[in-house]
């Protein structure tokens, strides 16, 4: 046998074939596909919401109070989901409301894996009275419902765009630092991690190097179905008046707003309680997908 | 006997406990349990030889390779390395005086980052100590990895897309990057195929000789480490019980210990096997190790004296030590 020649005939590159790897897997998985389309449709519709809406979402139209939607007896295709109480209408605004949602997602997932994960990453790592300190503080915190802490941090800032994404991603990256702390632990009695420490690679070096790129696999999946809950959480923070502030359009303020006439004229919730419905399915169908194909050991949590 | 004026590595009554699993408060109060894993041992690694280290799970031989690579700390001790003191370094003097002492490990598929490629693996420890540009840096790759018998084209691929054995090699080519003056090698062909195991240590015998290298050679393999080690020492239960010449040792061991495992050697050259000394029991638990010599509940020679006294590790004849009452 000859050592140079190497175990696997698999020569791509590994970016390369991971790229393939998922678009091979994505199209034989209708589950994973349907979300990932999802996905796309609701990201393309926040980016090219003033292209598509036909209407300003905050423009009052006194005809339009309470117009039916097109497929309700009295509506038009004007406007195809119908007018709200003071007469905007209601496509536009649900439409212009992904951009709300997503932004928001996004923000705080990305806040609340970074933080999350490098303080998981440094308790997991050290271990000892740091490690102590950062989880109690997670379990604490744990121990109230994700919504309500934010709600509680809400209350201590007040309402607001930007302060509902701080309360959130203060709600959120506790998850982000339990999972990674239990990773790290796993990780760092790994022989690799010995080896860095023994050539004398310093602490730092080796939790970014070493140990945060072998937990992301395994936090991505995670970060997916949080994005789906923060939306969700957006829609309730704004709902109860706490979030997105009128005249900005925010699907949970629509149906908080609906909330007062919804035996009467129903679709002003209808068009945002689809939307939230459709982009939380489309993101857990794939974050499902990615779990499955890139972490199978990971169960939901 | 290999060994010069002062030996490379000098470790003296050296001593590794951890805390067992109590409960938090008598952890707190420092009263939990306590695992001995190495009792006070003492030996020395000569200049360029290789010391063989044999001992069942659980005897504190992998324990003591890691207080020497300075990954466990000790609890009591001393180590001296080339006349320095070792455990004494702390901090960033430490951190630049690892490259002297470098490890190998058992496991070739946990021993490297798998998503690192393999000239980021083996650049590691040089782009940690030494200051060079990208492209000298994968010269010197190219050069290690040609060192232990790879193709330097492979290293842009990963540690999955190699053998255990190739593995093994990347990462002897990422010890010796830094050129050690002592190589602790870990179990380095346990997890391997035999025949792979060969090269893996025909290979290291070319590098100690090339690089003039001391090494720490862990094992529960008799064979293999009589085929490598210029000496050889015993550990059982965090004890070192006899350490000798290979030649000595293989050829008449002097602890009772030493005598049972070697007597289980089978040797395919007799007819009629020698009778293997059967050892009452199981290795004792280190959470409470026997008293006096600790090896006595199993000895097949134990008299009521073992009980009581610890035994010390005495010279014998030709540099032999063992400790032992009845050697």
């Amino acid at each position: 046998m000859s050592a140079t020649s190497p175990a696997s005939v698999e020569s791509l590159d590994p970016p390369v074939a991971a790229g393939r790897r998922f678009v091979s897997e994505l199209v034989r998985n209708p589950k994973g596909l349907t979300g990932f389309v999802l996905i796309f449709g609701v990201v393309f519709i926040a980016i090219f919401a003033p292209m598509l809406a036909g209407h300003d979402p905050t423009r009052q139209v006194l005809e339009a109070r309470f117009l039916p939607p097109v497929f309700a007896e009295d509506g038009t295709w004007g406007h195809i989901l119908g007018g709200d109480n003071l007469g905007r209408d209601i496509l536009a605004r649900v439409l212009y409301g992904s951009r709300t949602s997503i932004l928001v997602a996004l923000l705080v997932v990305f806040n609340a894996m970074v933080v999350g994960s490098i303080l998981g990453a440094i308790a997991g790592y050290f271990g000892g009275l740091l490690d102590a300190v950062i989880m109690r503080i997670a379990d604490f915190q744990l121990s109230f419902p994700f919504i309500l802490v934010a709600i509680l941090m809400l209350a201590i800032v007040g309402p607001g765009f930007w302060t509902m994404v701080f309360a959130l991603s203060v709600a959120l990256w506790v998850r982000f630092a339990r999972l990674v702390r239990g990773e790290t632990l796993k990780i760092r009695e790994l022989e690799y991690i010995q080896a860095a420490k023994s050539i004398g690679v310093g602490h730092v070096a080796i939790i970014f190097s070493h140990v945060i790129p072998n937990v992301l696999p395994t936090i991505i999946v995670i970060a997916t179905f949080d994005v789906a809950e923060v939306v969700i959480a957006e829609a309730a923070i704004s709902f109860l008046g706490l979030g997105t502030q009128p005249p900005t359009p925010s699907w949970g303020m629509m149906i908080s707003e609906g909330r007062n006439y919804l035996f009467e004229n129903y679709w002003m919730a209808l068009g945002p309680g689809i939307a939230i419905m459709t982009t939380s399915i489309a993101i857990n169908l794939f974050g499902d997908f990615l779990r499955d194909t890139y972490d199978p050991r990971q169960e939901r949590l | 006997m290999t060994e010069a004026a002062s030996p490379l590595v000098e470790v003296s009554d050296l001593t590794v406990h951890f805390a067992g699993r109590g409960n938090v408060l008598g952890r707190l109060l420092g009263k939990g349990p306590v695992v001995h894993a190495v009792n006070g041992i003492s030996f020395a690694i000569g200049r360029q030889e290789v010391l063989g280290l044999v001992g069942e799970s659980g005897s504190g031989k992998t324990t003591t390779g890691r207080v020497l690579a300075r990954l466990v700390p000790p609890t009591g001790g001393k180590v001296r390395l080339d006349g320095e003191d070792w455990l004494g370094l702390s901090g960033p003097a430490l951190r630049r005086r690892r490259r002297n002492v470098q490890m190998i490990f058992q496991n070739p598929f946990a021993s490297l980052d798998p998503k690192w490629t393999v000239e980021r693996i083996v650049a590691e420890p040089l782009k940690t100590h030494e200051r060079m540009g990208a492209p000298e840096l994968r010269r010197r790759v190219a050069s290690l990895l040609e060192g232990v018998g790879l193709d330097p084209r492979l290293m842009t691929r990963y540690p999955h897309q190699f053998s255990g054995g190739q593995r093994q090699r990347i990462g002897l080519a990422r010890a010796m990057a830094l050129n050690p003056q002592l190589l602790i090698a870990d179990e380095p062909v346990s997890a391997l195929d035999v025949s792979i195991q060969a090269q893996i240590l025909n290979l290291l015998a070319e590098l100690k000789a090339s690089h003039r290298l001391s090494m720490l050679f862990i094992s529960h393999d008799l064979a293999v480490v009589r085929h490598v080690s210029d000496r050889v020492a015993v550990m059982y239960l965090g004890t070192l019980v006899e350490i000798a010449e290979t030649k000595t040792l293989y050829r008449s061991p002097r602890h009772p210990y030493t005598q049972a495992l070697l007597s289980a050697i089978p040797d395919p050259t007799r007819r009629k096997s020698r009778k293997a000394i059967a050892l009452k029991g199981e290795i004792p638990s280190p959470l409470n190790p026997p008293s006096g010599c600790v090896f006595h509940p199993r000895c097949p020679l134990a008299q009521a004296r073992c009980a009581q006294e610890t035994p010390k590790l005495r010279p014998l004849a030709d540099g032999q030590w063992a400790a032992c009452h009845l050697a």
